[in-house]
């Protein structure tokens, strides 16, 4: 039985592998004209003959598909191949109307690239990829609990994937949850996938081995990982499962294992020798893809703004890893935010950035999550850049309490207030600190009458005291007063 | 052979519909009724009596309201039972897919109907047209108009049968090795195989989808340059079609032979042909000659591999395209199995034929890894090196002539006992799919009352003058 913490792990070194499927947000399915979302949907009604495998139904291929492969090039640090095929896939199972699965095999769309990580070792690693191709999903069965009988829904079948596969070059359960983070955010920075995990838009599969040589252990398989937590924890477990093993005496040996999410455990699936013979070969229905450098050219005018570059700039403006890798994520929850756009608005200064980099992070962020304003309008960037600019500002003078900058903030951001001036809209709503001296001292000789035992304790010596009428000024101020001129007044009142 | 009236022409049949000098009805029913009196040569598969005289009554109508419904206006026709039809089964000749009704129509049958054609029945095929006599059918074997103790060839026995006996002015075949022009040869018609990709497959029941095409089966050339014509061109629904050409197909006027260059090749005469079919093909060679055509033998070394080749990437290409039939969404389903694999096996087992699963077991077999190298891919190579040579040829010569057939109409169960031997029937005709290239079959003459077969095969793209140049070969044959 594999333990959690494998004494001799240190003797092994993992390597692993992640095959990763992508659903491509594409309006239509990879080779028929039906909707390809079905989400919200009724089984099978987002189906026409061809994904239903009707006699005499013929694939056409989905142009919008091959170009959002090529863009995912873009993002994997190479480019789309100028001529690619299809070939089919034969296996018998219900959810596979044709009989066949028709993908890339021989002459994938993207042959190579890249994903950068940042290592175990804290430095920046590169991660090569194989290939990538693309392929139609299938249907999805379901096996009700009372029946003799599956169902089977079709309204998946025909989307189009792009299955991404790294060389086996991930050394632990870390590095291979990073790695399917940032396929995640290079996969939704390009516009390529949804990405939506909970949806099934990224399906990991994870080939795991250890050995204590170069040469590479006896590799398992485990399939259809849907978050990055299940892969870390796919791959600790095998690890440790294979260690086991081995240290027993036993050998590893060459499967299909399935992830338990309730248990957090891999189970065998399927050993090798009863591992499907696919009978590929090159699909004749489907002319080869060839692109020209005109379509290739416009592809790469059309790349966004990638994490990369993005880290790039924000270090450059001094902000944190932890602060940019937090906003980097935090932009994707809604595609309108622009956080990152209003830090990089060239008008900011450095200290500007920082701190409204924190407001967002330690604020807006955590706000923005919680369960009422999941659906809150965002206000567009020029908008919130103003927002940000005079809060910070009003901060920064210490016109405004720390508390306060944070309350006024929502405010702006979430309330739908939408003030021409937002000084005098702080002044008037009352975020403004109360900084008149002549009204403080009125507040200070009422504190001081009111509480005669703390004002004597002070005067004694006592400092303790000091806070506790501290804390009384601003209950009377209505939280307005600047305390650190109350505490000034104070002393000044007790030092005789 | 019958008594049947012949057809007049395509496009005269069509000019009386629309000038109201005949009507669609009158024509439909004298179809009907042609169909039901030959019965006996078990032609047909079902007829789609209430959808044709639903539609011909529409044409007609429309006639009256003045307009015009096409150039097929009123023309009744018989499809192959592998086009998917509205208005009756499509069986494919197969038990898997007995009593499928299509959900949507083949785009060479819409097409057609968009031209006022009328589809009156569906004709009998090797079940999934694997075969060369429609004894594969799954139902009956038809029989030869010449001869009912004969097999009409196949796959699209049924439909040339059909026009050999006038039930019809023409019906429309498939064609993966042979299947239109060795049963027009055997029924003494003229059958039409486009270039790959000149006519959609859409809606066609796949055997073979990169050898796979559509064609007429007529009375004339002229008749299947006018039916060609009305299907012809780009296919949003089959990304395998060509774009379209400028050239109007239905314009077929005979050219001068003078000058024009045919190649014999020597592989396509073997001394095993017939004295009867050598000597009907040398008769055909000194009357081109006569006309001024230049007649040279040529040699094609690969020819020799080509049906070995084509009974390795076919049988490929079936294994796939019969996956579909697993007895889960539609066809024959056995209900008593208790489990999905049982399930899938028996469906299968049961519904599909013999031929059908030895075209599996040999197509599964050429694609499992390990015997791939040895097989498929060797296939393929075959095949590159086919159409190479054969475009050299068409660098020389406009055309290529040889028999259609190694044979006339072969007896009914001559050859059930054989597979192999069956299979040498498509020996002259592969070649064409294999390498994408238009070929057609004329009548060409007899042997003791047996049609005989002239096939003439042109370079891809070429159809236009393949079938000027099989007009003039036609009056020279008349």
């Amino acid at each position: 039985m594999a333990t959690n913490k494998p004494q001799t792990a240190s003797d092994y070194t993992p390597t692993i592998g992640i095959e990763c499927h992508v659903q491509l947000k594409t309006k239509t399915k990879l080779f028929a004209a039906v909707d390809n979302d079905a989400r919200e949907s009724d089984p099978n009604t987002h189906i026409s003959h061809i994904c239903l495998g009707m006699p005499g139904a013929l694939p056409v291929l989905n142009k919008e598909a091959v170009r959002l492969a090529s863009k995912a090039a873009i993002a994997l640090n190479t480019e789309a191949q100028t001529l690619s095929a299809f070939d089919r896939k034969h296996y018998f199972y219900p959810d596979l109307p044709k009989g066949y699965q028709i993908t890339q095999q021989a002459h994938p769309i993207i042959v190579g690239g890249s994903v950068s990580i940042i290592g175990d070792d804290g430095n920046t690693k590169k991660i090569n990829l194989e290939r990538a191709h693309l392929e139609e999903d299938a249907g999805k069965n379901t096996h009700p609990e009372v029946g003799d009988y599956s169902l089977v829904d079709l309204n998946r079948a025909g989307t189009p994937l792009l299955e991404i596969v790294s060389k086996p070059e991930l050394k632990s359960a870390q590095e291979a949850r990073d790695y399917a983070h940032e396929l995640y955010l290079l996969m939704r920075y390009a516009g390529v996938s949804d990405a939506d995990l909970y949806h099934g838009n990224m399906r990991f599969d994870v080939n795991v081995s250890i050995s204590k040589s170069e040469a590479l252990g006896t590799r398992t398989e485990t399939k259809n990982l849907n978050s990055f937590r299940s892969v870390e924890k796919a791959v600790e477990y095998e690890v440790s499962r294979q260690i086991a093993v081995l240290e027993s005496g036993d050998k590893v040996i060459q499967e299909t294992r399935g992830w338990n999410d309730a248990k957090q455990k891999t189970i065998s699936q399927r050993s090798k020798e009863e591992a499907h013979d696919y009978r590929y070969f090159p699909e004749p229905d489907v002319p080869p893809i060839r692109l020209d450098e005109s379509f290739l050219e416009e592809v790469r005018q059309n790349i966004p703004q990638m994490p990369a570059e993005i880290r790039q700039a924000l270090s450059n403006r001094g902000l944190t890893e932890e602060h940019i890798e937090i906003l980097l994520e935090a932009e994707l929850d809604s595609v309108t935010v622009g956080y990152l756009e209003t830090l990089l608005d060239n008008a900011l200064d450095a200290d500007s950035v920082t701190a409204i980099a924190n407001m967002m992070v330690q604020t807006e962020i955590p706000k923005r999550r919680s369960e009422e304003l999941l659906n809150a309008p965002v206000l567009d960037t020029a908008q919130r850049t103003v927002i940000y600019t005079e809060v910070t500002k009003l901060a920064r003078a210490g016109s405004i309490s720390s508390t306060n900058a944070k309350a006024l903030l929502q405010d702006l951001l979430f309330s739908g207030a939408q003030p021409k001036n937002i000084e005098a809209y702080a002044q008037q709503q009352g975020y403004i600190q109360l900084s008149d001296t002549s009204e403080l001292e009125q507040i200070v000789d009422e504190i001081i009458t009111e509480n005669t035992q703390a004002a004597e304790d002070v005067r004694s010596g006592e400092m303790k005291a000091i806070g506790f009428l501290v804390g009384c000024a601003m209950k009377k101020s209505h939280g307005q007063a600047n305390p650190a001129l109350i505490k000034e007044l104070l002393q000044k009142k007790l030092s005789s | 052979m019958s008594q049947n009236k012949e057809w007049k022409p395509i496009s005269e049949i069509a000019r009386a519909v629309v000038a109201g000098d005949d009507s669609a009805v009158t024509l439909v029913k004298d179809s009907l009724a042609r169909i039901e009196d030959q019965a006996d040569y078990n032609i047909v598969i079902q007829s789609c009596d209430e959808r044709a005289l639903a539609r011909a009554e529409q044409i007609d109508e429309a006639v009256k309201r003045g307009e015009n419904p096409g150039r097929l206006a009123g023309v009744p026709f018989i499809a192959k039972d592998n086009f998917l039809t509205l208005g009756s089964e499509t069986t494919a000749a197969s038990n898997i897919l007995r009593g499928f009704k299509a959900p949507y129509q083949a785009t060479a049958i819409e097409r057609l109907e968009a031209e006022g054609a009328i589809c009156v029945a569906k004709a009998n095929l090797d079940a999934f047209a694997h075969g060369s006599s429609t004894e594969n059918s799954d139902f009956f074997t038809t029989k030869n108009p010449h001869d009912p103790t004969r097999v009409p060839g196949g796959s699209s026995g049924g439909s040339a049968a059909a026009v050999a006996l006038s039930l019809v002015p023409f019906a429309l075949g498939t064609d993966t090795g042979g299947s239109i022009r060795l049963p027009a040869a055997f029924c003494g018609v003229v059958g039409y195989k486009p270039t790959y990709g000149l006519v959609s497959r859409s809606g066609v029941i796949a055997m073979a989808s990169s050898t796979d095409v559509i064609g007429p089966i007529t009375q004339s050339v002229a008749d299947a340059g006018l039916v060609l014509d009305c299907m012809a061109g780009v296919d949003s629904r089959d990304s395998t079609t060509l774009e379209p050409v400028e050239h109007d197909y239905a314009e077929v006027d005979a050219v001068d032979l003078t000058g024009k260059k045919i190649a014999i090749i020597k592989e396509l005469m073997p001394s095993s042909l017939p004295d009867s079919i050598r000597d009907n093909i040398n008769s055909v060679v000194e009357k081109l000659k006569k006309k001024g055509a230049i007649v040279e033998e040529v040699s094609v070394s690969s020819l020799s591999l080509a049906l070995a080749c084509y009974y390795i990437i076919v049988p490929a290409e079936i294994s796939s395209n019969l996956s579909r039939y697993d007895g889960q969404r539609y066809g024959y389903s056995d209900s008593s199995a208790t489990s999905l694999l049982d399930s899938y096996k028996m469906s299968r087992s049961k519904g599909l034929g013999k031929e059908a699963k030895r075209r599996i077991m040999i197509g599964t077999y050429v694609l499992t890894s390990g015997y791939y190298d040895a097989y498929y891919r060797q296939a393929q190579q075959v095949r590159t090196k086919l159409i190479s040579e054969f475009a050299d040829i068409f660098k020389k010569y406009d055309a290529i002539l040889s028999p259609t057939a190694p044979s006339t109409a072969f007896k009914i169960g001559e050859h059930t006992q054989d597979p192999l031997e069956m299979y040498l029937t498509d020996v002259m005709t592969v070649a064409a799919n294999l390498t994408g290239i238009p070929a057609i079959s004329l009548p060409s003459g007899s042997d003791n009352g047996l049609p005989i077969g002239l096939q003439l095969m042109a370079k891809q793209h070429a159809d236009i003058d393949l079938l000027r140049l099989a007009n003039s070969v036609e009056e020279l044959l008349s």
